[in-house]
């Protein structure tokens, strides 16, 4: 498997979801579970399936995503033949930015023809699951597929661009819609932004859309050309966190507090991520904490209940801390009491304050906020 | 033009560490966990590279595996260097001889050529037995100062603990003018803390002459030193003032682990001005329980809590079933306490199981002994381990 395919992963693509988070980020980069970016996960499912060449595409506001990949090493990506790959916006002197995928993958010519593995996995970070990239490999190979889309059955959230798939019993692929009007919570088999594709094959058909103009992968190519690829399905069945709003972002994040969830997730594979040094948590005298992950470098005097602590926030004595997520470096002020609230980083709310929203509408307070 | 160090660190990390009991059967004490998520050599690595020091030689001997694992190329202290990082210095066969460090002397001698290599003006001599954060370059400077062929830090003692120790008798410019090695009737309570800066040529003419001498232990402590002050040679004191713990004895690495607890610890490990860096778990968060109850505590990652856990330290993906009491004690990486089991006053190694409703030591007072239960053993459900017993063997019932 290890030289058989490269990644390729999209760090901005539907930074439309949860435009609160990604006002200053990647949709790669937004923390979650405690100490991790969503981009981690998508990027220890390559690794872990020995992948070792990435391309990490990006549009806009990355730098924090930079900040956070480094030279790859905290990923064994930093490699002499290959590795991490960032391939950050490019045009030549009279083209526009890319706006689709199709355009994006259209400037990565360079980058897949200088590769020779045969497949591309191509992931976007909108979608927390645990995905054995070997195993869809494989599929796709038995079915001599050009393209196998990766699916999970599960209900149509409130995204703005989404496709629903559907396929015969072997699985060759019959009918995609791209965003239909369905009923919110209707249960379909929904495309999660992961696909396998030949890397020739790739190369071709980006080619060929810039000689008949075309811009969009998904109705260009996917739904148009249905009948003449051979289009696959692979059905992903496991715990799969499809961030696509901010109560979703909210609901997936708790959602962590379950065993079988955490199990799934990190059970007996690494999830990769950056590491700060920071010093192990403390918990005071007084410190009262119930269901709740808690990362390093935390110091808690207070209440936390049923909350998602990153690293590095101080709850401080009398403070309590409900059904929240509280990012990095955090402070939450003596005898304050938060109740479904997401903070972003580096918030310090001060004494005495009291902060409520509601499971369905979590209160968001920005980046750096002091209050 | 020549490259060169300035400046290059001797870590000794050969020690076996024998009355830490089963807690270094398997590993070199320097590789003893501390503190949740650190090593012991995690500190003095962490000095180096806080100091401006890259170029650290490790002198392992007893047990390397771990050792030798845990510092791979060096990359979790920013050691992985195209030029100096750190590098492993184990006994090696040569031509004419081939023998293992004899002493702290000899195991420097043996690597002359590794700190030639670098051409340094000058050597610093560290040990990897101690819990402290100093500023090397601070010493280094206070050395280039006073002009001194070797600067040897020093920290004072209770007048009660004097004779354990290496006593330098200064006089008031700090100058050293005699050095008794655990003298019965201490003159003074300032003592060695093991660690040396030294002028590279003096340092290595002594150690040669050393090595010709058939006398010798082949010891700083006891004959090098003795041998530079008797030969006039200029010494200096340079007193340190912070915390610096000795770690060789169950009761003090109990200690100095107590030590990291509550609001103003008396040593912080969190002080961002002077990180400890580590090799770090790949593991989430720590969760607690719905009926989990943690206080005065510290927990590294990947820890799971269902039951108590009071006045102690966890080491990474530690789980405490429901039930359960871990009360005084520090319990080392991925060991399970089961349903109902009471750890009180104890250190426990790496990778043990403790069966459910099993009784662990007893609350700690005074008089009581810690508990160590060495590495991967298991013992059995309801079985009684009572205070002050060392096992590094199951104990099924």
């Amino acid at each position: 498997m290890a030289k058989t395919a490269i990644g390729v992963i999209f760090a901005n693509l539907h930074d439309e979801n949860v435009p609160e988070l990604v006002r200053r980020r990647t949709m790669a980069s937004i923390p979650f579970g405690g100490r991790y970016r969503l981009i981690d996960f998508v990027l220890s499912n390559m690794i872990n399936s020995g992948i070792t060449t990435v391309g990490l595409m990006t549009s806009n506001n990355y730098r924090s995503l930079i900040d956070h990949i480094g030279s790859g090493k905290e990923w064994d990506l930093a490699r002499k033949d290959g590795g991490l790959i960032l391939l950050p916006p490019f045009s030549e002197r009279h083209d526009k930015m890319y706006t689709t995928r199709l355009e994006a993958l259209s400037s990565l010519t360079g980058f897949l023809s200088r590769r020779n593995e045969k497949y591309v996995v191509v992931a976007d970070c909108d979608g927390v699951a645990k995905f054995d990239i070997a195993d869809i490999i494989d599929y796709h190979e038995s079915k001599n597929a050009d393209i196998t889309l990766v699916t999970h059955y599960g209900k149509v959230g409130n995204r703005s661009d989404f496709m629903l798939v559907d396929a015969n019993e072997d699985g060759r692929i019959t009918e995609i819609k791209h965003t239909p009007h369905v009923k919110e919570g209707t249960k379909a088999d929904i495309f999660i932004n992961v696909m396998v594709i030949n890397r020739q094959f790739l190369l071709n058909i980006v080619e060929d859309s810039v000689t008949h103009g075309f811009t969009s992968f998904e109705s260009d190519i996917l739904i148009k050309q249905l009948n003449s690829l051979k289009l696959y399905r692979y059905d992903f069945q496991g715990y799969y966190a499809g961030i696509d709003s901010m109560a979703a972002y909210y609901k997936h994040n708790l959602e962590l507090l379950n065993k079988e969830v955490r199990d799934e997730l990190f059970g007996d594979r690494d999830i990769y991520t950056k590491v700060r040094d920071s010093a192990p948590s403390k918990y005071g005298e007084e410190a009262v904490v119930k269901n709740s992950l808690i990362s390093d470098g935390c110091v808690i005097e207070g209440v936390v209940e049923n909350s998602i602590l990153f690293r590095g926030v101080k709850v401080e004595k009398g403070a309590v801390v409900r059904n929240s997520i509280i990012m990095q470096d955090n402070i939450i002020g003596k005898n304050t009491t938060l109740n479904c609230v997401i903070t972003d980083k580096n918030v310090v709310v001060s004494d005495q304050k009291t902060l409520s929203g509601c499971s369905t509408l979590p209160y968001f307070i920005q980046k750096g906020t002091r209050l | 033009m020549q490259r060169k160090k300035e400046c290059v660190a001797m870590l000794l990390a050969g020690g076996q560490g024998s009355r830490l009991y089963a807690l270094t059967t398997n590993i070199a004490k320097p590789a003893v966990a501390f503190g949740a998520k650190y090593r012991i050599i995690d500190f003095p690595l962490s000095n180096c590279i806080n100091s401006g020091i890259d170029t650290v030689g490790v002198l392992t001997q007893y047990q390397p595996l771990i050792l030798n694992e845990y510092i791979g190329n060096g990359q979790p202290w920013d050691l992985d260097r195209t030029y100096g990082g750190v590098h492993i210095l184990s006994p090696y066969q040569a031509k004419t001889h081939s023998s293992w460090y004899e002493g702290t002397a000899n195991a420097i001698y043996q690597n002359l050529h590794f700190m030639k290599m670098y051409n340094p003006e000058y050597v610093l001599i560290l040990s990897g037995d101690h819990i402290y954060k100093m500023d090397y370059a601070a010493m280094l400077k206070a050395h280039k100062k006073s002009g001194a062929d070797c600067t040897i830090a020093a920290i004072n003692v209770p007048l009660s603990e004097a004779s354990r120790f290496g006593i330098l008798n200064t006089n008031p410019d700090g100058s050293i003018y005699q050095f008794e090695e655990k003298p019965k009737i201490p003159k003074s309570t300032l003592a060695s803390m093991g660690i040396y800066i030294f002028k590279a040529e003096k340092l290595f003419s002594y150690l040669e002459a050393d090595d010709k001498n058939p006398n010798s232990s082949k010891d700083f402590g006891k004959d090098v030193l003795p041998a530079m002050l008797n030969a006039g040679e200029k010494m200096f004191s340079y007193c340190f003032d912070g915390y610096w713990k000795d770690v060789g004895t169950v009761a003090s690495l109990w200690q100095a682990n107590m030590d990291l607890l509550g609001e103003n610890p008396e040593f912080d490990v969190g002080d961002k001005s002077w990180k400890i860096h580590s090799r770090n778990p790949l593991a989430p968060p720590e969760h607690i329980g719905e009926k989990g109850k943690v206080t005065n505590a510290m927990v590294a990652l990947g820890c799971e809590i269902y039951g108590t856990v009071e006045n102690s330290i966890l080491g990474s993906n530690v789980i405490v079933e429901e039930g359960a009491v871990v009360k005084d004690a520090v319990v080392l990486a991925n060991s399970v306490i089961k349903a109902n089991a009471t750890v009180s006053y104890s250190i426990i190694d790496e990778n043990v199981t403790i069966g459910k409703g099993a009784k662990i030591g007893v609350a700690k007072d005074p008089n009581a002994e810690i508990v160590v239960l060495g590495r991967g053993l298991t013992v059995g459900d309801n079985v009684v381990v009572s205070e002050g017993q060392k096992h590094e063997n199951d104990i099924l019932a």
